[in-house]
């Protein structure tokens, strides 16, 4: 029981939670957006390690950090648009297109760090985003830490999931893309093209998964590895059904498994001497799946999902 | 001039084969991008590829041992994907196979040695079939996405393993290193040919294919199997137990994916450690979309994988340039696959510009 007090009572606890939370709240935010239009991108994993990796090595050749960010969302949005092409485009499945650009992105990452850096043995690093402090305000109790001694990037994915809700709710552009992913024909019937807003959104996505990506690279580390984003991807897939597609509840799911997340590393610390570290790396994992199995049966899919539109079919 | 769409109701067995060879043709013509990027010739480097898996005895048979649990898994994904069950965890259900190999093989139950080799084989298919057949009850109770479940069981099999083998299951003479007791002597395979590393898991993932062929051609499951893929709800309809259906499917694709685990540690290393497979499960997908999900295509499929692999790490050692070079091959050609089965699904037709337009 003081394990626990001691834990949830400690300022790091509060802002690993929210640090661990970043990645996955861009990465649920791009799935989402992918989802809603009606197309899985199990891309995604890949697209993590692209950015991870394209934002590293822009800073490392002189890039500023923005820059990095930029790049990464640049990769992204290159995979988004394959993904898009085949799977928008030419209706193939995206099932296979997206474990397809896992492994392109992936290993054309891999492939490119290898080349640019041939012989080194330890990662280099670079001077990642630095924590913004606020006078006064990091000072205070649980939300002090939590919030305010965190880098630009988590601002700016809190700053997405209120854009992400305002676009997809009280906007024109929104009411399309949610329309393009629950009944493609009324969106057509509008004179709007099914396939164009698809592919934007795949794109846009995309973009946002290669930025989280990067915060690993460029605030939460400082350097590449081979194997560092480790399933977060899946991870985002399985959290957006949690999240049933709405941002605000996205944002809810990143935050409680960072928290959960945070929590197993420190119980790790407390009682790793009983329980081999194994089970706790198990947990995140567990968690997901335990998720997504609670949720599958009131989980209201996007009702397009996984279909194909062709430009004037009859349904 | 305008394109037109015709649905193509029956490809040809020709035009499937055309569309494989043309997308690993054109996957091989594409990374001569990264090579050039990376400083080197790309002819060369083809060169280097194709004489470092076929260029000697030895070379092809570190090709044909590759390629071994790179059949299986590929069958283990073809077999799933015929019934429309997405089955991405080959990856964990190889290391359960490999693990179930190693508790039953390595004489911590004592059994005749004659037993020895069918138990590992039986266990291995068991604890893999089991793997993929937990998800698709989750699927079919809870509908619980199979996707997502079967990827994120990858990373929990692969952590089980890795604790069970610095654990409980650590070889007390490995020197500190985290790899399992030893199999049996009798629970191994024998090689198939003497100072060559390839063994008689070849033989199983030969049969396995020549049986799942059998099996897709000639029998109620392989039909009832084509129908549930087709369409569950018309599946349905017509009184096939679909439910059923894909717990068989799920029992043999997870088992493949055993059994390829069974074959690394029973013919290959003798051991379970955390590095058995460097990713054969996920390569299974590339091997039975290449395959166009065909038994007998798998294992052309395999080879082709598995010479890029072996071919590229040689062709690393000589120029330097990096053997993720084989990965960007197979991740490429299972995205020109994927475009390849836009032409086995349509024919494309030119049409000059409606009568009206030109005139007459």
């Amino acid at each position: 029981m003081d394990v626990l007090i001691d834990i949830f009572g400690s300022a790091n606890f509060w802002a690993a939670a929210v640090r661990i939370a970043t990645p996955l709240i861009f990465g649920v935010l791009g799935a989402l957006i992918c989802e809603r239009a009606g197309v899985l991108n199990l891309g995604i994993e890949g697209i993590f390690v692209a950015g991870a990796m394209a934002g590293w090595i822009a800073v490392y050749l002189g890039a500023g950090l923005w820059g990095g960010v930029l790049i990464a969302a640049l990769a992204g949005a290159m995979f988004g648009l394959l993904h898009a092409v085949l799977t928008v485009i030419l209706g193939l499945s995206q099932h296979v297109s997206g474990i397809g650009i896992t492994l392109l992105a992936t290993s054309l990452s891999y492939f490119t760090y290898r080349t640019a850096l041939p012989s080194v043995t330890s990662p280099p690093r670079i001077t990642p985003f630095q924590p913004i402090s606020i006078p006064g305000l990091s000072d205070l109790p649980f939300i002090g830490p939590a919030l305010f001694a965190q880098t630009p990037m988590t601002w700016l994915a809190l700053v997405l999931v209120a854009v992400l809700a305002f676009v997809l709710y009280r906007t024109p552009l929104g009411l399309a893309i949610r329309a393009v992913g629950d009944n493609p024909a009324s969106v057509e019937a509008q004179g709007l093209s099914v396939q164009g807003l698809r592919v934007g959104a795949v794109v846009a996505g995309s973009a946002l998964m290669a930025v989280g990506g990067a915060f690993l690279t460029l605030s939460a580390f400082d350097a590449f590895f081979f194997g560092m984003v480790n399933g977060r991807g899946w991870i985002c897939i399985a959290l957006v059904v949690f999240a049933s597609w709405q941002p605000g509840k996205a944002l809810l799911g990143a935050l409680l498994f960072g928290a959960f997340d945070a929590f197993q590393i420190r119980l790790q610390a407390e009682i790793g001497q009983i329980v081999p570290g194994q089970v706790f790396l198990m947990l995140p994992y567990l968690l997901s799946i335990l998720a997504l199995v609670v949720v599958a049966r009131r989980a209201d899919y996007p009702r397009a999902l996984l279909q194909p539109w062709f430009k004037g079919q009859r349904h | 001039m305008s394109f037109r769409l015709e649905p193509r109701a029956n490809p040809s067995l020709a035009l499937k084969l055309a569309v494989s060879l043309v997308a690993g043709l054109v996957a091989l013509l594409l990374v001569a991008i990264p090579v050039l990027f990376a400083g080197g010739n790309p002819f060369s480097a083809y060169g280097l590829i194709i004489q470092g898996a076929f260029g000697s005895m030895f070379a092809f048979s570190e090709t044909l041992n590759r390629a071994t649990p790179l059949i299986l898994t590929g069958l283990a994904a073809a077999v799933a994907f015929r019934a429309r069950l997405w089955n991405i965890g080959a990856e964990g259900q190889l290391y359960i196979g490999a693990l179930a190999a190693v508790l039953v093989g390595s004489g911590l139950f004592a059994m005749p040695p004659m037993l020895l080799i069918p138990t590992v084989m039986i266990a291995g298919f068991l604890a893999g079939g089991l793997m993929m057949v937990i998800p698709t009850m989750l699927k079919q109770r809870f509908g619980a996405d199979e996707v997502v479940i079967t990827l994120l069981l990858n990373f929990v099999v692969i952590l089980f393993v890795q604790m069970l083998i610095e654990g409980p299951l650590k070889d007390p003479l490995s020197m500190g290193w985290p790899q399992s007791v030893p199999l049996l002597a009798e629970a191994k395979f024998d090689k198939l040919v003497p100072r060559l590393r390839m063994h008689w898991g070849l033989i199983v993932g030969l049969a396995a294919a020549l049986l799942l062929w059998l099996m897709v051609r000639k029998t109620v499951l392989g039909f009832e199997i084509k129908a549930v893929g087709e369409n569950r709800a018309a599946a349905r309809f017509a009184g096939i137990p679909v439910n059923a259906t894909m717990l068989k499917v799920a029992l043999i694709s997870g088992g493949l994916a055993g059994l390829a685990g069974v074959g690394e540690v029973a013919g290959v290393k003798g051991y379970l450690s955390a590095d058995l497979s460097p990713g054969f499960g996920y390569s299974g997908i590339v091997v039975a979309m290449l395959a166009g999900l065909s038994p007998i295509g798998t294992v052309f499929a395999a080879l082709f994988v598995a010479a890029m692999f072996v071919g590229a790490d040689s062709m690393s050692r000589a120029t330097g340039i990096s053997n993720y070079l084989a990965d960007l091959v197979v991740a490429l050609s299972l995205l020109c696959v994927l475009v390849g089965g836009f032409f086995l699904r349509f024919r494309v037709r030119y049409e000059r510009r409606p009568a009206l337009a030109e005139g007459r």
